[in-house]
């Protein structure tokens, strides 16, 4: 087989998937503004927060101009982390609909992943674009410089940035996979999102930039896998890991987007054994 | 070799039970209670390239869960399903991609998206060349009558415009087995024949394997040379339809209407009085003991009638009877 045609199917649901989602213009517009109030919130927090570390005279691994954007490029980013499965899976899930995706003569790993990832990006795009405009253009021409999200250190490390968050993407969609597959054998999306929501949120590095984080769980904290999602790229994109530690991130990305994959997959196949197609 | 080979499959399911109420929720915290059902015990059967199969038997007898290990999306427990030498689970991705399925009950079409993209869709998803697509996406169209449906989103579809387009949606790739789980359920009369007609012409014309399941006895009687009744995961009957009409029900029945001031016969030799209304009397009798025209000359010797019918049982009635022979209606 050709590898256009090998690629076709995944394609086609990632496209269909993507532009289904683009029609929800009043969701990333709801998103949106609830993030740009929280990012204000939290970039006060900061502002007070280091106005205080300098009065003590502390030093911070991180300026307040980068916190700043960190959190603005956080907010953006925010509906990237794996918070729930796709909830077209759990719908299909709950109603029996699953049994046509078992129809299709594709790796069903593979047509869901494709899937979910449209259904990340196309959440993404929009609200990245609209932070962007907001917090890096729109508050500096109302002279809030201070409070802006500024540009990559440089253009190699805005590359970077940009590569990495692509991986990101691909990770979040391995992880958004082990929950559709949790979501697949308990019949219930409710529980795991529960469990799944502050893990996430922490440990990505979306609530805070990892580097705050106390100084001997530093480690740790960049080698498991959601800091790819979040504290990587930002680390990229402020030019803090460059040269082969810039490939050491990228290459964690990578190795975690794979080892989740395979672990998917293989959950996958297990479920779908035991899988009753509910109903009818 | 047969097309479709079943031996003496098995399938059970675990069902999660709690008492009603309050206390039954409470209770279910600290103690599951499972009950372990038999769907299919030891369904066996064989299907030749090109036949047309009608499958039937009360809600819950086990004909949807044999079609979903027949697609391949359910494992047996046990027994042997080959369809064309491949092992539908196993070798799933294989399987499928000769195969078309229609669930009456669910859809396959994306909901939001017009008809013609969830067509497009399926044609990448199959793999299907793009001109042979063409071809067969057009044919299609013209047969189920779906050219003002292309640009409607799913959602917006009547159910009998929505099962047209589940049908085609399932042939786009050219199936050599199409698997109809109730393809008529719900429809109105039109929409039922519309879909007959088409089922019928896929089987003959391009010899595409039908297996159909369905509670509309009209589909079996239209379509079906062959019939299995299913029941209590059982096949309990394995004939041609009229084969299956004549060993359940011998019976026929013999409607008169007599004369305004005509008095009834109490008895007639030969059949039994099933129903009296007014001047009309309703006779069953077997025909091995009394043929038709016998009875009806010793009625009209005796008695002034204006009309007589003969009725056959209808295939609904000889269904029920089956069942209830056999114990099969769900409990």
């Amino acid at each position: 087989m050709k590898l256009q045609d090998l690629v076709r199917p995944y394609v086609a649901a990632f496209a269909s998937r993507f532009l289904q989602m683009l029609q929800y213009r009043t969701a990333a517009l709801a998103g949106f503004a609830t993030q740009c109030w929280w990012g204000g919130i939290k970039v006060m927090v900061f502002a007070a927060f280091y106005g205080a570390t300098a009065i003590a005279g502390a030093s911070s691994p991180m300026s307040l101009a980068q916190a700043v954007t960190y959190t603005w490029l956080a907010q953006g980013l925010l509906v990237l982390l794996p918070w729930l499965g796709d909830p077209e899976v759990a719908q299909a899930v709950r109603t029996g609909a699953v049994a046509y995706d078992r129809l299709r003569p594709v790796d069903a790993y593979g047509l869901w992943f494709a899937r979910s990832a449209g259904w990340i990006a196309a959440r993404v795009l929009p609200r990245v674009a609209l932070m962007a405009a907001f917090a890096a253009v729109a508050l500096p021409l109302m002279g809030l410089n201070e409070w802006a999200w500024q540009p990559p250190a440089h253009v190699a490390a805005g590359l970077a940035f940009l590569l990495s968050a692509m991986l990101a993407l691909l990770l979040s969609t391995a992880m958004v996979m082990l929950l559709n597959v949790a979501i697949t054998a308990a019949l219930n999306e409710r529980g795991i999102s529960a469990v799944a929501t502050p893990v996430v949120i922490v440990l990505s590095g979306n609530l805070m930039p990892l580097a705050l984080l106390p100084d001997t769980w530093q480690t740790a904290l960049l080698l498991q896998p959601l800091a790819g999602l979040m504290d990587i790229p930002a680390r990229l994109y402020f030019g803090q890991l460059s040269g082969w530690q810039a490939i050491g991130g990228l290459g964690l990305q990578v190795f975690w987007t794979l080892a989740l994959v395979g672990l998917g997959h293989f959950a996958m196949r297990r479920t779908m054994r035991s899988l009753q197609i509910q109903g009818g | 070799m047969p097309h479709i080979l079943v031996d003496h499959l098995l399938k059970t399911y675990r069902i999660s039970e709690r008492d009603p109420g309050v206390m039954g929720a409470l209770r279910g915290l600290l103690h599951r209670r499972h009950r372990t059902v038999e769907a299919l015990s030891g369904v066996s059967f064989e299907l030749q390239r090109g036949e047309l199969l009608g499958f039937i038997g009360p809600n819950g007898a086990g004909k949807s869960t044999t079609i979903k290990i027949l697609a391949g999306i359910l494992r047996p427990d046990g027994g042997r399903v080959e369809i064309d030498g491949r092992d539908p689970f196993a070798d799933r991705e294989r399987h499928v991609a000769r195969i078309g399925v229609v669930f009456g009950q669910r859809t396959q079409l994306w909901w939001d998206l017009p008809v013609g993209d969830g067509f497009d869709l399926l044609r990448d998803i199959y793999r299907v060349d793009p001109q042979r697509y063409r071809r067969t996406r057009d044919e299609l169209v013209a047969l189920l009558h779906l050219e003002r449906v292309l640009d409607q989103p799913v959602r917006q579809l009547s159910l009998g415009q929505r099962m047209r387009a589940e049908i085609a949606a399932a042939l786009l790739h050219e199936p050599d087995i199409l698997f109809l789980d109730e393809p008529t359920i719900g429809l109105d009369a039109p929409s039922k024949l519309a879909v007959r007609d088409f089922v019928r012409r896929a089987n003959r014309e391009r010899g595409t394997t039908v297996l159909l399941t369905t509670h509309d006895m009209h589909d079996i009687e239209a379509l079906a040379q062959r019939v299995i009744v299913i029941g209590h995961g059982r096949v309990l009957a394995d004939s041609p339809v009229e084969a299956l009409r004549a060993q359940v029900m011998a019976e026929r029945r013999l409607v008169v209407d007599f004369a305004q001031d005509a008095v009834l016969p109490a008895q007639v030799p030969g059949a039994t009085v099933h129903s009296r209304d007014g001047q009309t009397l309703v006779l069953d009798f077997d025909p091995a003991v009394t043929t038709a025209p016998a009875l009806i000359a010793r009625i009209a010797a005796g008695h002034a009638v204006e009309d007589i019918r003969l009725e056959g049982m209808a295939i609904e009635a000889v269904i029920a009877r089956f069942y209830a022979m056999h114990g099969a209606a769900e409990a």
